[in-house]
């Protein structure tokens, strides 16, 4: 579903790749943890496969889809297909809960009974309906990441990524998004975690891939952190 | 998804987003407001300048005299032939009975001029015609057109008796020079304010978007299209030129209420308040169609640095 053909990033002239002529293929439903220290290349990849990075070498495919090769319009509709989380949230900041993950079934092409009903439906699944009207700075890390995720599955996307979510949590609300990830892949979501979290990684007990220095170390089918 | 229901979230994203960003939207109205000031009293001055050097204008004409015996046909053909110049806004014809009524009213205190008047008899005064010209420069032209009239008629032929745009010929000159000059520096003086004021208020629109940067990131992220995107902008910069529009046209009721006596004191009869009020409509469009396009296109133009795929 997801293929990575021989690819290699160089941010600059002169600098270190980035990522280094990796070859990695992820099958349908897979649960992915990309497990590596900084600098290792870990979010470069992610970041890959919705073109905000683009590969100097190598492409990427999504199904059959070369990523490199699409137009503004289908890479829109590409990235309505691919949820994102990240490590610092990504909310809309002036807008609230509801109209946050709104927004999405709206850029989707939604009508408005829909979203009325999706809405508390998705928050309802991260467990925070109490919070619909609450803007960001009113949450806390948590709920704020739960609200990302709720915003990235409530398009009901082909793929979940997830670059270092639990990165500014504690362990308890890093715990819970976790268990959300599972949950969302359970319903066959794939999954692309990317963490430094060891007991994250145990945890979860599916495939691990280890990255050093742009490339890939070890591929696990059932793997846990070891670096 | 219609096409309509598109438009009515950006519109409702874009009101929602002015009033949440209650601090930012109202520096980029105050900002505005001055530069819409500054466009209305551009206006207003310009008008005015032009009614002063057309009352001016008006002060200045040339005038034909005619010796005594010329008849009234003879005149009134002068005059026929004079109004086909094409620089030639009108001619006034003076008769010789309005010439004298025009001195003895002139003269009325004048005990001595009106005695050797009234001792004269007989009406010393010829008929003259006012020429006026449809600009200062062009006088010269006529009163060229008027000598070669005044040499080529000869004996009791020639009636003109002098023409008297050489006697104000420097004044006329200086004139027509203050003219050009006013009107070439009003020119320039309101194309540099403006020009000022439109790129202070396109500076703070642009550090209004990029306050929302990171926003904008999001939605491409998201996969929002550019118009999605960019839409509530656009309408938040249309409510910033309209809210300053209606604020400028507003306070412009008492301001030159206010200076209307003054403005008239000292411009002639231009007064700004019956300006104001008189040119409303095309003040009110130029106004609230400049604040509207220039806040739209500032936020379209800041918005699109921020759109990437």
């Amino acid at each position: 579903m997801i293929f990575y053909d021989k690819v290699t990033k160089i941010y600059f002239d002169g600098a270190a790749p980035a990522v280094a002529d990796i070859t990695l293929g992820v099958d349908p439903g897979e649960f992915v943890s990309i497990v590596g220290h900084s600098g290792a290349g870990k979010t470069t990849l992610l970041k890959m496969l919705f073109a905000e990075v683009v590969p100097t070498e190598g492409s990427v495919f999504f199904g059959t889809r070369d990523i490199g090769k699409l137009s503004n319009v289908e890479l829109l509709k590409l990235r309505r297909n691919i949820g994102t989380v990240f490590q610092d949230f990504r909310l809309l900041t002036t807008k609230n809960v509801y109209e946050n993950i709104a927004f999405a079934l709206e850029v989707a092409g939604r009508n408005d009974e829909d979203i009325a009903g999706d809405v508390p439906h998705v928050l309802d699944l991260v467990g925070l309906s109490d919070k619909i009207w609450s803007f960001p700075h009113e949450l806390s890390g948590g709920e704020q990441q739960r609200v990302a995720i709720a915003r990235a599955i409530v398009n009901q996307p082909d793929v979940l990524i997830a670059d270092e979510p639990t990165g500014n949590l504690d362990p308890i609300n890093a715990h819970d998004v976790v268990e959300i990830l599972k949950k969302v892949n359970d319903l066959g979501t794939t999954v692309l975690l990317t963490t430094h979290n060891k007991s994250v990684v145990d945890s979860i007990g599916r495939r691990v891939v280890t990255m050093d220095q742009g490339r890939i170390v070890r591929d696990d089918k059932e793997g846990k952190y070891s670096l | 998804m219609s096409l309509w229901t598109t438009i009515k979230r950006i519109a409702r994203y874009g009101f929602v987003g002015f009033i949440r960003n209650g601090f930012v939207s109202l520096s980029a109205v105050l900002i505005m407001t001055i530069t819409l000031f500054v466009v209305a009293g551009l206006m207003i001055s310009g008008a005015a300048l032009n009614s002063v050097l057309k009352q001016l204008t008006e002060k200045v004409d040339v005038s034909v005299y005619f010796t005594t015996g010329a008849t009234e046909a003879q005149v009134a053909d002068m005059k026929k032939t004079i109004e086909t110049l094409p620089q030639v806004a009108s001619v006034e014809y003076v008769s010789r009975e309005n010439a004298l009524a025009r001195f003895q009213e002139r003269h009325k205190n004048d005990q001595l001029t009106m005695r050797a008047l009234e001792e004269l008899g007989a009406n010393p005064l010829g008929a003259s015609l006012e020429i006026r010209a449809k600009d200062t420069s062009q006088y010269e032209a006529i009163a060229k057109y008027l000598d070669a009239a005044q040499a080529s008629a000869s004996g009791s032929a020639a009636v003109i008796d002098k023409v008297n745009f050489y006697q104000n010929k420097t004044a006329i000159d200086r004139l027509t020079n203050l003219i050009d000059t006013s009107k070439r520096l009003g020119g320039v003086v309101a194309l540099l304010m403006g020009l000022a004021s439109v790129l202070i208020t396109f500076n703070t629109i642009r550090l209004a978007i990029y306050t929302a940067r990171d926003e904008i990131g999001v939605m491409n992220l998201v996969g929002a299209s550019h118009w999605y995107v960019r839409g509530p902008f656009v309408v938040a910069g249309v409510l910033y030129g309209a809210i300053s529009g209606l604020v400028v046209l507003i306070l412009l009721y008492p301001f030159t209420l206010w200076l209307g006596p003054g403005s008239e004191r000292f411009l002639g009869s231009f007064n700004v308040f019956t300006y104001f009020i008189g040119t409303f409509p095309l003040l009110f469009l130029v106004v609230m169609g400049f604040g509207i396009a220039l806040g739209a296109l500032s936020s379209y133009l800041a918005v699109r640095r921020y759109l990437r795929t």
